[in-house]
C-alpha cells in the first residue's frame, strides 16, 4: 500500500491511505512550497493518498521575480 | 475539500484566507483581487498603457494573463539576457512568444548581446558588482531597458510580476540589515519621475503559491527550470524562513508586508525619505536620469564590455 510524490525529479515513496498533508508533514516539505497535482489536476492537501497512484508536487518557490 | 463558493470540489486551498475554492471560481477570485490591489493603491486605470515585464515565468504569465483578463491594455516585453546554460533564454523567449501569440497579445524582445554587445554573464565578468554571479547587474540591465522601452513607445507604467512572496523576503532582508533607504524604497506603486517610467506590482499582495495555483488552473505554459543563477539566492534563504513562519502562523507574511506597508504610509520612514531624495542628472549617453555626474551605471558597464570587444574583436569572449 505504497503511493510516490515526485518533487524535481525525485520520487518519494509514502504510505496510502493518509492525507496528502501528513505525508508532506512526514518529508519535511512545507505544504506552501508546492503545488500537488493528481492526472493533470490540482489537489488539496486533504486528499487521501490511494495506493499505486503519483502525485506530482510543483515548486513554487523561484529566486526572483518570474 | 469543498468549494466555499459554489460547493463544489475545491481545487485550490488558501489557509491565509479560511478560504477554498474550485478551479471556475478561483480563477474569477484571483483576478478580482488584484483589481483591488490595483484600485486601493491607485496603480493605473483602463487608460493607462502597460508594458509587463515577462520572463518566461508563473509570476509574470499570471501577471500578464489577469491584466488581460482584467481589461487593461497591457503589452509584453522579454528581455533575452543570453543566458544559454540549459538553453534558458532561448526556451524562456519561446514560451513568451507562444503565451502572446495564442492569446493576440503584442510582445516585445529585447536581446541583450544584438544591442548591447554581450550577454549577461559576460558583461557581469567585467563588473565588480557581478563578481561571481550576475544577478545585480541582471537587475541594472533589466531596469534600464524596461524604463528605454516603456519611455520610447509611449507606456505609463512598467509592470513587474513581484509576488507577495518576493516583496516579503526583500522587506525581511532589508529589516535584517536595517537598510533603511531600500526600505524607503519599497513600495506597490514607485510614482514616474521625469525621464523615469512610473514601476507597478500588481501582484505585491498575491503568495507566491497563489500565482502558480492560477498559472497551473489556467493551463498557462510556464518555465519550471529556475534561472542558472538563482541557485544560493539570499532569497531562498529569507522565503524559507518566512515560509516556516507561515506554515506556524498562516497569513504571517500578508501581515508582515501590510503592516510594513501601513507604517510606511503613517510616515515611519519620513525622515529616510529626505536623506534618500539624491539629485539625478541626466546621461550623456542614453539621456536616462542617473545620480552619476558622468554616464549612468549601464552605460559604463556597456562601454566596458564594447571597449574590450572592440581591442580584441577576433577573440572569442570567453578568452576574454
Amino acid at each position: 500500500m505504497a503511493a510516490r510524490l515526485e518533487l524535481r525529479g525525485q520520487v518519494f515513496e509514502v504510505k496510502a491511505g493518509q492525507t496528502l498533508y501528513h505525508a508532506l508533514e512526514k518529508l519535511g516539505i512545507a505544504p506552501q512550497t508546492v503545488l500537488p497535482v493528481r492526472a493533470g489536476e490540482l489537489i488539496t492537501e486533504d486528499e487521501i493518498l490511494q495506493d499505486g497512484e503519483t502525485v506530482k508536487l510543483v515548486a513554487v518557490v523561484s529566486g526572483g521575480a518570474g | 475539500m469543498k468549494c466555499d463558493r459554489c460547493g463544489g470540489k475545491a481545487a485550490y486551498q488558501m489557509r491565509h484566507h479560511h478560504l477554498a475554492l474550485c478551479k471556475a471560481d478561483y480563477l474569477e477570485w484571483l483576478p478580482a483581487r488584484v483589481e483591488r490591489s490595483i484600485k486601493k493603491t491607485s496603480m493605473f486605470t483602463q487608460a493607462d498603457r502597460i508594458l509587463a515585464a515577462v520572463s518566461g515565468g508563473k509570476d509574470s504569465f499570471s501577471l500578464w494573463d489577469i491584466l488581460n483578463r482584467l481589461g487593461y491594455q497591457a503589452d509584453g516585453l522579454y528581455i533575452h539576457l543570453g543566458i544559454d546554460t540549459l538553453d534558458y533564454s532561448s526556451h524562456s523567449q519561446a514560451l513568451c512568444e507562444r503565451f502572446a501569440d495564442t492569446r493576440g497579445l503584442r510582445l516585445i524582445v529585447v536581446n541583450l548581446a544584438q544591442e548591447y554587445g554581450l550577454p549577461i554573464q559576460d558583461m557581469a565578468r567585467r563588473e565588480k558588482r557581478g563578481a561571481g554571479k550576475p544577478c545585480a547587474v541582471c537587475g541594472l540591465a533589466k531596469r534600464h531597458i524596461m524604463n528605454r522601452v516603456a519611455s520610447q513607445g509611449g507606456y505609463t507604467a512598467v509592470a513587474t510580476g513581484h509576488n507577495l512572496d518576493d516583496e516579503a523576503a526583500v522587506l525581511l532582508g532589508n529589516t535584517l540589515e536595517w537598510k533603511l533607504d531600500s526600505l524607503q524604497r519599497q513600495a506597490p506603486v514607485l510614482a514616474e519621475k521625469p525621464g523615469l517610467s512610473r514601476k507597478v506590482k500588481p501582484l505585491c499582495r498575491v503568495y507566491e503559491r497563489e500565482a502558480a495555483a492560477y498559472a497551473l488552473l489556467s493551463g498557462i505554459e510556464y518555465i519550471y527550470e529556475e534561472c542558472p543563477y538563482a541557485a544560493g539566492s539570499k532569497a531562498f534563504v529569507y522565503k524559507d524562513l518566512l515560509n516556516r513562519m507561515e506554515a506556524e502562523r498562516p497569513g504571517a507574511k500578508l501581515s508582515f508586508y501590510l503592516e510594513f506597508l501601513r507604517a510606511r504610509r503613517e510616515g515611519f520612514l519620513d525622515g529616510v525619505q529626505q536623506e534618500a531624495t539624491a539629485e539625478l542628472h541626466t546621461c550623456p549617453v542614453c539621456g536616462q536620469p542617473t545620480t552619476s555626474a558622468a554616464a549612468c551605471a549601464f552605460c559604463r558597464m556597456v562601454g566596458q564590455a564594447q571597449a574590450v570587444l572592440s581591442a580584441s574583436p577576433g577573440l572569442n569572449d570567453s578568452k576574454l
